[in-house]
């Protein structure tokens, strides 16, 4: 049995640390990061004391218990919990990964005046990816789905007196709201139509799973594909992926956690979460697969053109969240949890090792700018290197166990998407490449202050190792089994296996062709010209939409200022002006100055009078 | 022992006589009496929401003094769910916006003077159960308004003082006109608003006379709420007014106009009520879209801020069209919600124009770092008003648009489409004015240091925190009174 106390606990916790930093150690950097690491930690026990309670439990285990929060008349709005393995899944990924991340940030975080504010905030995005993680209604994941979306915001923008980071910050923001205009009506439209089988409304997942099949298809079609805007904004999918490469912006860790392991995936776990909704539209299942495989494909071409060490790893994340939804859409929920899962650990490590280069090499970023960063950092070389081959899906690290099982799904289910999908694995594995030959491999170089350069502190590195033990065994601890014991774990298709490895050796072996002797210049930019400059300009989506900033949307709204100044206001002070003149006029003609006339009007106004009078007598 | 509502408004009278009493040049006592006179309505405000039976329902409290008996005009004062709510909302607001005039340097008597005219007089508002006490009280109000912004307001202020009264006056002028239809047509000869109610629930007016009273009311008390396209003195009036003013307006006395519509219009004619409403929804729905394109415009931060209250009346006009109980609760939560969450942006944007002497988002540019805590504020205030959840009005916002779908689902979606366009312009004015490099000539300024100084900020923000996170705080007080509204609409 599932203790619920331990649920309420992992829940809070980072809550109450973020209250605690707020309130009493917003001067204290010492003490602010400790009470936010215990909480987050306490969270991870919890987690995994659940975790052992479900394991032990007979299937199906599940334990939802809710509050009303909102309640009057029909209408009640819950706040709960539902745990089930799924939740517990993504929740221990949440807490484990971000315990490891939060440790890494007092080290990371040693030098920053604010690192009490990035605690609290941090604390504040742990506690909301926990609550969706465990929402069991849709308002209260919408209400935690905005929450997200605000730290992420905070963070982002940490460090807000710089412009880029501001802008990113905001940018995140608005693309995020705009994808909840869908997803808000989305849910509205659902709650609804909810009483069709004569209950109450509700936005109860439990009460809709039972409801959700008896609507009518184009309706449900309608209501998924409104749901699916969320999880385009949230999981960065084309066409609003924009805000994620920007988001960069933010401090590494904060990358790391939030718009890689975590947050970025709360889509595709949502995805997971209420399948329901999406398992009966076959409509709305081909076109998140389509716009998941397009997503990946695309972020991988991109990547391979970008210079800067974080912007790689974002685009390759827009890549995998691209597999990621593209295997829920062709119906695989599990498959595409499995990846998210082992996805978070190398995704988390590789950031960090970024993190500890850029640390080391004070802000420097650019991978043309690194080299031979492996002799000097032993650690992040040879973590970097694992986490490394595990995106590139080199087996029998956990990226090939799970890149596989989508791609075997795309392969039974649609031969177009399948071959997306794997020249995106290959580009994968070259960009990846790219970035480590030219980053870690080579003599070190001395012009860049290259005595200064040193491993990082144990606080960070430590937890680089715990990610990288996890990235390597993450294919053989059973996640996919645990996801779903009903199901025969499928045999490893021998042929597929053996197709996806050759891809991914092949991109690292062109890697290696082009960047092995580590050149001075990027060899692509002869090699590709025109469509490079397209690269460079990320396939111009961003200049389209400042384009529509600037001139569309700025301009309608100075249309309607402008019909307001003109027309608005005109015709009221004019209404009035001419109001008060026909008054006069019409006024003018009782003050004639003719005595006579007013003789007759008063004699008229006194007949009047008297008849009045005499009637009521 | 139960609370004496009269004391509520007795006490900013005995303390504005006070101050007329004391010698101008001892302002400090001056605003110590004004602080005072201002608390404690507000503590006998939290107590009387406190001590309203809610179970129980209807009007509790009650004081009842006949006064003109021919007329049927009465000295009645009451609380329900709804006013008792609202009276915690004024409470707040007037006792933060006494608080933050320390920044007004001259003519201090008279400004105090009339600051507690007009906090008294809508006290009075909406503590009166008589339709003759609130429409005197609601003038009580309004006139030294006028006088306020002429004196003590910003560059544009004649123009804005004329324009905002000239608009008041013109919509209580045509409100007048439909509540004196309305008591002619009831054939009581009352107006005590009780005795109007039981009377026309068994007798309503007849539908014909209902359609010509009800546009009367709304559009009368609407232009108050700002219900496009009567808005236009709201930006510039509020943007123009000393800070107390802009707060106390847009915080509480515009919500008087949302609350006559629900007294006064919807309740007492409510076949009229189906008629007239969706025309409205309508109108709303242009507020919402229209004043929010028109805010993304906006550089001076108050008439930003101005535009904002405007597009924001919008889901209070949506949520007064749909006939339900989510509707009805979500607008009073909003009005509460907006109110603080108004005052507080005001407050803050105040704060900052004192010191940097201009309110062009343009010229500010990083303010946060010079000013943490009101820099970190005035974004929480941005946030609340942008919808983001752990405030008030996304609890408001969201009921409001719960209400609507069914019967108005178009117009729902432009709703949701709004929050997408509040968010744009007020992320906008985050960005220009606090975030971005800090400009070297605001070095000097200093930020909210001391507790009195962090006060009033600190409660407003606490308040939509606290209605944020725990929406039964006010909805299991309201409901009881909103149903009754609800159930006369049937």
């Amino acid at each position: 049995m599932v203790d619920p106390h331990l649920v309420w606990t992992a829940f809070f916790a980072p809550l109450a640390a973020c209250v605690l930093i707020t309130l009493l150690f917003l001067k204290n950097k010492t003490a602010s990061s400790l009470v936010a690491i215990a909480g987050i930690l306490t969270s991870f026990i919890c987690s995994c004391l659940v975790f052992g309670q479900i394991f032990h439990t007979q299937h199906p285990a599940q334990l939802q218990q809710s509050l009303a929060w909102i309640h009057f008349d029909a209408l009640t709005i819950n706040f709960g919990f539902l745990m089930n393995p799924l939740a517990i899944v993504m929740l221990l990924i949440v807490t484990g990964v971000g315990s490891a991340i939060f440790i890494y940030s007092r080290g990371y975080m040693d030098e920053d005046p604010s690192a009490p504010r990035f605690f609290a905030e941090l604390s504040l995005f742990a506690f909301s990816m926990i609550g969706i993680v465990l929402s069991n209604n849709f308002i209260q994941l919408f209400i935690f789905w905005e929450l997200v979306g605000l730290s992420s915001y905070l963070l982002i923008g940490f460090w807000y007196t710089k412009p880029s980071a501001a802008d990113a910050g905001v940018k995140a923001f608005l693309v995020n709201r705009l994808s909840d205009f869908g997803f808000l009506c989305g849910i509205l439209l659902l709650w609804s139509v909810s009483g069709i089988a004569g209950g109450v409304r509700s936005f109860q997942f439990t009460d809709l799973a039972a409801v959700v099949p008896l609507l009518n298809p184009h309706l449900l079609t309608v209501i998924a594909l409104l749901l699916f805007c969320g999880v385009v904004g949230k999981s960065a999918q084309i066409p609003l992926h924009v805000w994620l490469i920007d988001a960069m912006e933010g401090p590494t860790p904060v990358s790391a956690l939030i718009h890689a392991a975590t947050m970025v995936a709360a889509g595709v776990y949502f995805l997971a979460r209420v399948f329901f909704v999406f398992a009966h539209s076959p409509t709305a299942l081909t076109t998140i697969a389509y716009v998941g495989a397009i997503t990946s494909l695309m972020a991988a071409i991109l990547a391979v053109a970008e210079n800067d060490i974080k912007r790689i790893l974002a685009y390759s994340t827009l890549s995998q969240l691209g597999l990621m939804v593209m295997a829920l859409g062709l119906g695989g929920p599990v498959q595409g949890m499995y990846h998210l899962t082992t996805h978070a650990f190398f995704k988390a490590l590789l950031f960090l090792g970024a993190g500890s280069v850029i640390h080391a090499l004070h802000e420097e970023q650019n991978i043309w700018n690194m080299r031979g960063l492996w002799k000097k950092m032993p650690i992040t070389g040879w973590t970097f290197f694992i986490g490394m081959l595990a995106l590139s899906g080199i087996p029998p690290l956990s990226g090939f166990w799970s890149k596989d099982a989508i791609l075997y799904l795309a392969f039974k289910s649609s031969f177009t998407i399948y071959l997306i999908a794997a020249v995106a694995c290959g580009l994968t594995a070259f960009y990846m490449g790219r970035l480590f030959c030219v980053a870690f491999w080579g003599k070190p170089s001395e012009s860049h202050g290259g005595h200064g350069i040193h491993e990082s502190p144990a606080v960070m590195t430590v937890p680089l190792i715990f990610l990288a033990v996890l990235s390597v065994i993450g294919g053989f601890i059973g996640i996919p089994h645990f996801l779903s014991p009903q199901e025969t774990p499928e045999k490893l298709n021998m042929g597929m296996a053996a197709v996806s490895s050759v891809v991914a050796f092949l991109g690292l072996g062109f890697a290696y062709m082009f960047y092995g002797r580590r050149p001075a210049v990027d060899p692509l930019i002869a090699l590709l010209k025109n469509f490079y400059t397209a690269m460079k300009n990320k396939f111009y989506f961003d200049i389209v939409y400042g384009w529509y900033v600037d001139h569309v949307q700025q301009n309608i709204a100075l249309f309607l200022y402008r019909f307001e100044r003109e027309f608005i206001v005109r015709l009221f002070l004019g209404g009035v002006t001419a109001a008060a003149r026909a008054g006069g006029r019409t006024l003018r003609y009782f003050q004639n100055g003719i005595v006579q006339f007013y003789a007759l009007v008063f004699v008229m106004g006194a007949v009047c009078l008297f008849l009045v009078l005499t009637k009521t007598l | 022992m139960t609370p004496d509502l009269s004391w509520i408004f007795l006490s900013p009278l005995l303390g504005l006589i006070l101050v007329a009493l004391v010698p101008p040049e001892r302002t400090c006592l001056i605003r110590r009496i004004s602080a005072v006179a201002t608390l404690v309505p507000f503590v006998l405000s939290v107590w009387a929401y406190a001590a309203y039976d809610h179970a129980a329902g209807g009007f509790q409290f009650v004081q009842s003094v006949p006064w003109v008996l021919p007329l049927g005009i009465s000295y009645h004062l009451g609380i329900d769910g709804i006013n008792s709510l609202l009276i915690v909302l004024l409470g707040a607001v007037s006792f933060t916006a006494v608080l933050i005039s320390s920044s007004i340097k001259e003519r201090i008597k008279e400004y105090y003077i009339l600051l507690l005219i007009t906090i008294l007089g809508t006290y009075g508002a909406f503590l009166s159960l008589d339709i003759f006490f609130f429409y005197f009280f609601h003038e009580v109000a309004a006139v030294p308004v006028f006088l306020m912004i002429a004196i003590w307001g910003s560059e544009k202020r004649e123009y804005a003082a004329m324009k905002l009264t000239l608009y008041l006056a013109a919509g209580a002028a045509v409100a007048l006109v439909g509540l004196l239809a309305l008591y002619l047509a009831s054939g009581v000869q009352t107006f005590d608003l009780v005795a109007l109610q039981a009377q026309l629930a068994r007798h309503p007016i007849p539908i014909g006379v209902q359609n010509w009273i009800f546009p009367l009311i709304v559009v009368g008390f609407g232009i108050t709420l700002t219900l496009w396209p009567f808005y236009t003195w709201a930006p510039v009036g509020y943007g123009e007014a000393p800070t107390a003013v802009s707060m106390l307006h847009a915080g509480v006395l515009k919500k008087l106009g949302a609350y006559a519509i629900i007294r006064f219009a919807i309740q007492l004619m409510p076949q009229a009520a189906h008629v007239w409403m969706p025309f409205i929804a309508a109108l709303a729905v242009a507020n919402i879209i229209h004043c929010g394109l028109v805010a993304l415009t906006q550089r001076d931060l108050k008439y930003l801020l101005g535009y904002s209250s405007c597009s924001h009346m919008g889901y209070i006009l949506l949520g007064l069209a749909c006939f339900n109980t989510m509707g009805i609760n979500g607008v009073v939560y909003l009005m509460f919600a907006h109110g603080i969450m108004a005052a507080l942006a005001f407050a803050l944007t105040g704060f900052v124009e004192t010191q940097t002497k201009t309110r062009d988002l343009d010229e500010w540019g990083g303010i946060t770092k010079y000013m943490p805590f009101v820099g970190t504020c005035f974004i929480m205030a941005a946030l609340a008003s942008a919808g983001v959840p752990g405030f008030a009005n996304f609890v408001a916002e969201i009921l409001v648009l719960l209400g609507a779908w069914d019967q108005y689902r178009w117009y729902t979606v432009w709703a949701v489409f709004g929050l997408v366009i509040t968010a744009i312009y007020l992320m906008k004015a985050i960005r220009l004015g606090f975030q971005g490099p800090p400009r070297p000539q605001f070095a000097s300024l200093t930020d909210a240091r001391t507790t009195v100084d962090k006060l009033p900020y600190a409660l407003l923000l606490a308040l939509l925190i606290l209605t944020g996170c725990l929406p039964t705080v006010i909805l299991s007080h309201i409901q009881t009174s909103t149903r009754v509204i609800v159930e006369s609409m049937r």
